[in-house]
């Protein structure tokens, strides 16, 4: 679909505004860093949802960079998936940028916290809609720098540490990757995804190609067992943080696997499909149990992510050889699980860190009493906790329902076991939380207050997560668009 | 060292290898010509040099994206002077002989870098290159102690750090405010685009290495024991 | 066997032995040092097998080169990481027991 370059090019804005905006809160004075980066909010959802109206009215479409088209050129794509990612980062960094705006007064990580972001924004949406391996690979690097620098931004001995433990695992995992890259263009000579879905791949080097940028995605994606860099960073990061990384960075890694997947289909792909799902289901439980033996709050929410990737990686044995009904079903379930994790995860952690702000402790022991007190902090976290667990009418619901019923369609009786038995884990986790926030303690009977604007970007951030469930027809639709699993029901 | 770590290295590493040199063995004869598609297109491009035109024209997004990288970097590594703040610089070794040799080789790499940067567009070099000599230069300098006037303000090295990425970001812009494709620059002005962005990319890149290396705190006394809170806990 | 071939031959050697030491040391400066060996390997192998048997390909040069810009970027932003760890622990390695 040939479409006007000014529509075209709302693709390549949404990469250049987030890049001037770095630039622009790198160089203001350090009070108008943050106001500055509030008023961009603004021209950022505006053209995610213009790009959202030109996919609604024009159907996919590409942008040829610099004009020069594929293969020479980088294209950027405009089909659901990608157009979908990109209304879905606006949807989680808008709530969390206005945390961070009152999160960080009158801190010090302020200071560069902004630029960071917004280089985080700009990696994001050029994963989401680039056709190119190589340029992906550019992505990746510039995403896990600005999560590494994130994370470390706390600057304290833990924040090192942790910060250092993701930098090494990103970097292996983007030279794992690169190699792929080096294989396809070696046997293909082509860096265009759409191009090497075009060519033959019975030969080996798509294989390993496939199996050493899986293998590089799956570390970026902390799946089981490769997970140990995530907690320490999930959880020790600054809060409006460990809400980004939990809910967008470890997608970015999940969605270039999706494509490569769609893309080349070597010989054998349903034996590794097995393995990547099996290795799922071990995340889910091996996560849930390290959540349930968390004694801080925000770790026992990033053990929760470590399990909840788990769920997105059982994509690969619903829908790789099962039919096309139960193949649907399984894309269906996984963007909508993709989707309510990023929300109802950026809400918990949100609602973590207002609740942990109040009871001045990361120890999930010392929220005794709260119940009573901070009604409101627990409200957001029980109402993501619904996400969480996958209970009716929350985003999480559908999309295990939707995977149980593509497990059924498919004959896949160990995936339901799995679906089930994870979201019981998950729900202990959950109410070990609200045990301990409803211990009536004659101890303690004063709490901090949090400013208004972390409750409120908390909890809203919790709401949509649950109405998701309910709207979750329409976007679903939209996100099969240019897809191999078509747009008809 | 354990022997259960040599061990899980050696297989990793083992297999890891068969597995490429079975993809190398058997890969299939390319199918596309990306060689021929570069030297058909060149004329159109804004450099003579098909790496540059490579770099600079058909997949200028890459080395945008990648002028951020290394922005990126430098940003962490001030935001964690922040968080931490230094001793004194003491880097620098006041020697005369020093001084004397670098008063004699700076001019000439500067020279060497200019030229590098020049060449660029009909021969192997270009702004990385360029500014990785600058920024050597300027190590050189301030190993001897010396300082560059006017660099001592923090919002003037911050401007010519972000220099090169606006730059980038301006040029990529422009078209599309013309109407035409993101980064798709006309024939007629495409060399002198390319040009200006070279120059602002290597200002930017040569501080920004520099930056990086002086950022990382010289350990002239030992480490400084501020935070012992590190220390391997029991549990998780 | 041609030169290209050779290169990518020993970029495989390359990766393999930064592989190898990354896994089994525990120092930080050692870990680095063998990624930027394994980085040297992979760009070695992404330029020789793309010119094995086509002749020279500008595409992959200028890759290689966006490729090492981006490891000097990551490996400086480590070595900060590091000197900035190692001034609040005195340790060169990461605890082992998360």
């Amino acid at each position: 679909m040939t479409v006007q370059p000014a529509t075209a090019n709302l693709l390549a804005w949404l990469v250049m505004l987030p890049l001037a905006a770095a630039v622009l809160t790198m160089l203001l004075p350090l009070r108008l860093r943050a106001a500055a980066s509030l008023v961009l909010l603004a021209p950022m959802t505006l053209l995610a949802l213009m790009l959202g109206a030109a996919l609604a009215t024009h159907g996919p479409f590409v942008l040829a960079l610099g004009g020069w088209a594929t293969p020479l050129g980088i294209a950027l794509q405009a089909d659901g998936p990608a157009v979908g990612m990109t209304l879905l980062t606006v949807a989680i960094s808008v709530p969390c940028a206005i945390h961070a705006a009152a999160y960080l007064r009158g801190h010090a990580e302020a200071e560069y916290f902004w630029a960071l972001f917004w280089f985080l924004w700009a990696s994001l949406n050029t994963i989401w809609m680039s056709t190119d391996i190589f340029n992906l690979y550019v992505g990746i690097e510039l995403l896990g720098l600005a999560a590494v620098g994130l994370v470390a931004l706390r600057g304290d001995a833990e924040a090192l540490a942790a910060a250092m433990r993701y930098l090494l695992a990103a970097l292996l995992g983007s030279l794992a990757y690169l190699i792929g890259v080096a294989l396809l263009y070696g046997g293909h000579g082509s860096l265009s995804l759409a191009h090497l879905a075009q060519t033959d791949h019975a030969q080996a080097t798509t294989a390993v190609a496939l199996a050493a940028m899986s293998l590089g995605l799956a570390l970026k994606t902390a799946l089981f067992p490769l997970h140990a860099w995530l907690p320490p960073a999930h959880g020790g990061a600054l809060t409006p943080v460990s809400a980004l990384l939990s809910a967008l960075v470890i997608k970015a890694s999940f969605f270039i696997m999706l494509r490569l997947w769609f893309a080349l289909a070597p010989p054998g792909l349903s034996t590794a499909a097995t393995l990547l799902g099996l290795l799922g289901a071990f995340a889910v439980f091996w996560g849930g149990w390290k959540a349930l033996r968390q004694s801080r709050l925000k770790h026992l929410v990033a053990y929760s992510t470590v399990a909840q990737i788990g769920y997105l990686f059982l994509f690969f044995p619903l829908a790789i050889g099962t039919g096309e009904a139960a193949a649907r079903l399984a894309w269906d379930g996984t963007m909508l699980m993709l989707i309510s994790h990023a929300l109802a995860k950026a809400a918990m952690f949100l609602a973590a860190g207002n609740l942990i702000l109040a009871i001045g402790s990361p120890r999930i022991a010392d929220l005794a009493g709260i119940g009573r007190y901070r009604q409101f902090s627990l409200l957001s976290f029980g109402i993501a906790g619904v996400g969480i667990m996958g209970l009716p009418p929350s985003g999480g619901f559908g999309a295990k329902w939707l995977l149980m019923q593509s497990a059924l369609a498919g004959g896949g009786w160990l995936w339901v076991a799995v679906l089930i038995g994870g979201g019981l884990l998950s729900a202990a986790y959950v109410f070990k939380v609200f045990r301990h926030a409803f211990i009536e303690g004659p101890k303690r009977d004063r709490f901090e207050d949090p400013p208004a604007a972390l409750e409120i970007t908390a909890l809203v951030l919790a709401l949509v997560s649950l109405m998701i469930g309910l709207a979750a027809h329409g976007p679903l639709t939209w996100l099969r668009l240019g897809t191999p699993f078509g747009v008809s029901e | 060292m354990s022997r259960l770590r040599l061990a899980a290295a050696a297989t990793a590493a083992l297999g890891f290898a068969l597995a490429l040199a079975l993809a190398v063995i058997e890969r299939p004869a390319a199918v596309l010509n990306l060689p021929a598609l570069v030297e058909a297109e060149i004329a159109g491009a804004g450099a003579l040099h098909p790496i540059t035109a490579v770099l600079l024209d058909f997949r200028s997004f890459d080395t945008l994206l990648e002028v951020g990288v290394l922005l990126l970097a430098v940003i962490v590594a001030y935001a964690l002077r922040e968080a931490q703040p230094d001793g004194p610089d003491r880097m620098g070794l006041d020697t005369p002989l020093l001084r004397a040799v670098i008063s004699l080789l700076l001019p000439l790499m500067l020279l060497v870098g200019a030229y590098v940067l020049w060449a660029g567009a009909t021969r192997p070099g270009g702004a990385f290159q360029a500014g990785a000599i600058l920024a050597a230069s300027g190590l050189a300098l301030r190993l001897a102690g010396l300082r560059v006037g006017g660099l001592d303000r923090a919002w003037r090295v911050h401007a010519l750090l972000a220099l090169g990425l606006a730059v980038f970001v301006a040029a990529a812009v422009l078209p599309a405010l013309a109407g035409h494709a993101m980064l798709d620059h006309p024939a007629t002005l495409a060399k002198t685009i390319v040009i200006v962005v070279e120059i602002a990319l290597t200002v930017s890149i040569a501080l920004g290495l520099l930056a990086l290396f002086r950022l990382a705190p010289p350990q002239v006394d030992g480490p400084v024991f501020e935070d012992r809170r590190s220390k391997p806990r029991g549990g998780a | 066997m041609s030169t290209a071939l050779f290169h990518a031959c020993i970029g495989i050697l390359l990766c393999t032995m930064g592989l190898f030491a990354f896994i089994v040391h525990r120092h930080l400066l050692r870990r680095l040092l063998a990624f930027n060996v394994m980085g040297s390997g992979c760009f070695l192998l992404l330029v020789g097998l793309a010119q094995d048997g086509r002749g020279p390909d500008p595409v992959p040069q200028a890759l290689v080169l966006t490729g090492i810009v981006v490891a000097v970027a990551s490996t400086a932003l480590a070595l900060v990481i590091f000197r900035r760890w190692y001034r609040v622990s005195g340790e060169g390695q990461l605890p082992e027991d998360v």
